[in-house]
């Protein structure tokens, strides 16, 4: 009823092809923004905005980057983390180096930095294929993991070879660091991530996006017909990183506030892997599902015990947590191979013809 | 500079052969320790095109199980055999939970699950076992513990015994699943269902029995893998980290080769001890063993993008 569809006429072929062809995706999306960018920040508490808001959009992000890569251009990475850890490392150099910079404008530069490295790591891409390229991509992890860890001018020199996240101004409010309110913390990382999924759902529709799914269904058949692969796989490699990198600065500055080298290891890869695939792979939509699942689980499970009053210890709680979640993504995995985003499609398409079977 | 690359290093090798030995030796059992691992690997992907993540968790868990079982007051040699129904249990129950709903999914989803496994596993293994470090039970195994001492050039090499024995099982290990693949109808019917599983379906071979029967096989070799392990370093979840090791060993290898994850696992544990030892430390501030592995393997993909004995790449549009 609310999602009828009939009516709606399009007569030319650039408002078929708009981003918003039905009238209901809009004000749904809209519903979702006025909670995103009002309601939350007005009611949300301190807890919600530190273990669920601000991760969720990151996560989200991050995601988002794998997805351009694996989802769109199908080269499967493991090296996620060590891309954001580049962002995080370059966002806090050239806050060191440049205190006047404004403190988004850095976050926003510093995914250039992981994008460079990233086309850098994608060269292999153009030999290597399938699971030999996941493999090559934790060439990329390990060895960045082990470069933030030994070469000290990345922190600082400074003893404890993490990297500390000092108080940044921008209009007069502290936006990062101890003294930064949450919810000011919130809009930052809200702001970039609105900014670059509008960014991505529009190169996804463009030229761009149609030579990434070319390349990732059938890369021979994409090379027949015309479309430059290098061009194809290392734009989807700099555009992938650019925008894990700005994640992983996000990750550092806006929520963790400091980080160790060993924050970036493989497990990081592996959560922003299973919230693309468990999203679903070539979904822009599917990024934040999966982070609301991936993020919104284990606080969930953390409370859960002490809501039904059974009195777990705090190690059990983790142990179990790591066990539903492995058994949760096999589940997903069998009942939905393609994703949360693919399940939102079917519920659409019902909803649209409903309360008509067909 | 360029002399410490180039020179310095070999005229240490030079001086001190005896030293050099000692670590190509060490170099030597980590690498079949690692190429134990790409073989469950290998063997899985062969016959089901899985990419089994889970094969390190699984050396981890039947290691695990095996000092639980003695900790319980059993003989040795029954908890070997008790951890061995475990690991037929599990695969049996991955084949059924898992697998099975999956079958005809891509390879990312099936990768994916094995991830899920891989978790689920170290979940269920903290809680049942604790996380902390344990002792494997080398001697009540009748792994001896000494070490012989030779003096090669009068100088001095160390092997430890135990060592030793994890190099000529694993050889006995790798010889006895050569001739299983090669010289019996099971064996057979594994490679069948690698070359082409519709026509291996077609005449016959049960797809649930053989991945039962080839995820066992890799948990026999995941406990061989694990008491060997375990006799150097001690039984825990850290363990789980050689898994990533097996990695470029697969790459270097070729994903579908077994003689290759056995030269893979042998190179590439020699070639990182050489050049974390003689480079890594003196120039580069060590912990190079972390990525040498996966650098050296992604040189090798770049001029052999199926590896070095993979099955070579024919793509058609």
């Amino acid at each position: 009823m609310l999602y009828r569809t009939a009516g709606q006429f399009k007569t030319s072929y650039k408002a078929d092809q708009a981003l918003f062809p039905v009238r209901q995706d809009a004000v749904l999306l809209a519903i979702i923004l006025t909670f995103a960018w009002v309601i939350f920040p007005l009611t949300a508490s301190e807890f919600a905005f530190q273990t669920l808001l601000i991760p969720i959009m990151i996560y989200a992000l991050a995601a988002m980057g794998l997805n351009i890569l694996t989802g769109y251009a199908g080269q499967l990475s493991l090296g996620t983390a060590a891309f954001m850890g580049v962002g995080a490392y370059a966002c806090y150099k050239m806050i060191t180096l440049m205190p006047w910079l404004n403190p988004v404008v850095a976050i926003l530069l510093s995914g250039v930095f992981s994008a460079g490295i990233g086309v850098v790591f994608g060269i292999p891409s153009l030999r290597i294929k399938g699971f030999y390229l996941a493999i090559a991509t934790l060439a990329a992890q390990f060895f960045l993991v082990w470069l933030f860890e030994k070469w000290s001018w990345l922190y600082n020199d400074n003893a404890s070879g993490a990297i500390q996240v000092p108080n940044l101004e921008m209009f007069g409010t502290y936006i990062a660091g101890p003294q930064a309110a949450s919810v000011t913390e919130y809009y930052v990382v809200l702001f970039v991530v609105s900014l670059l999924t509008l960014l991505c759902i529009n190169l996804t529709r463009g030229t761009l996006g149609r030579t990434w799914k070319a390349t990732r269904d059938m890369d021979i058949a994409a090379e027949l017909i015309g479309i430059n692969l290098m061009k194809s796989k290392l734009t989807a490699f700099a555009i992938s990183s650019y925008i894990v990198g700005v994640a992983g600065a996000l990750y550092v500055f806006m929520w963790k506030g400091a980080a160790e080298p060993n924050v970036f290891d493989i497990p990081l890869s592996f959560q922003v892997l299973f919230i693309a695939i468990i999203g679903g792979l070539g979904s822009i939509l599917g990024n934040f599902l999966g982070a609301i699942l991936i993020v919104g689980l284990p606080v969930i499970l953390n409370l859960l015990p002490a809501a039904i009053g059974v009195q777990i210890d705090s190690a059990m709680v983790e142990h179990l947590n790591v066990m539903i979640i492995g058994s949760l993504i096999i589940f997903f995995l069998i009942v939905e191979p393609h994703g949360l985003a693919a399940l939102w499609r079917l519920i659409r398409e019902k909803l649209i013809i409903w309360p008509f079977p067909h | 500079m360029l002399r410490d690359v180039l020179f310095t290093p070999f005229a240490d090798m030079i001086a001190a052969p005896d030293f050099l030995l000692q670590v190509l030796w060490e170099g030597l059992v980590s690498g079949i320790l690692y190429a134990l691992i790409a073989l469950g690997f290998v063997l899985i992907f062969r016959s089901s095109r899985i990419f089994n993540f889970a094969q390190g968790i699984m050396v981890v868990f039947a290691a695990l199980t095996l000092v639980g079982f003695h900790a319980m007051g059993v003989p040795a040699w029954i908890s070997v055999a008790l951890t061995l129904a475990v690991m037929l249990a599990l695969s049996v129950t991955i084949e059924r939970v898992v697998l099975r709903p999956l079958v005809g999914q891509p390879d990312i989803i099936l990768f994916m699950a094995t991830i899920g496994i891989t978790l689920f596993l170290i979940g269920f293994g903290e809680i049942i076992f604790g996380g902390e470090n344990k002792v494997m039970i080398t001697e009540q195994l009748g792994i001896p513990t000494g070490s012989f001492v030779l003096e090669p050039w009068g100088g001095l090499l160390i092997l430890e015994q135990k060592d030793v024995t994890a190099v000529i099982v694993a050889a006995l290990l790798v010889a006895a699943l050569l001739a299983f693949l090669n010289y019996t109808r099971m064996g057979r019917a594994i490679r069948a269902l690698g070359d082409d599983s519709q026509a291996a379906l077609s005449v016959g071979i049960s797809l649930q029995t053989i991945w039962v029967l080839v995820w066992f096989i890799a948990g026999i070799i995941a406990l061989v893998t694990g008491i060997a392990w375990g006799a150097r370093a001690g039984v825990s979840f850290a363990l789980e980290v050689i898994a990533y090791k097996a990695l470029p060993v697969l790459m270097l290898g070729g994903l579908e080769s077994i003689s290759g994850a056995i030269i893979g696992g042998l190179m590439i544990g020699m070639l990182e001890k050489l050049f974390e030892v003689y480079w890594g430390q003196p120039l580069m501030g060590g912990g190079t063993e972390a990525w040498f592995a996966f650098v050296l393997a992604l040189v090798v993909l770049l001029f052999r993008p199926q590896g070095l004995f993979g099955e070579k790449i024919i793509e058609r549009v």
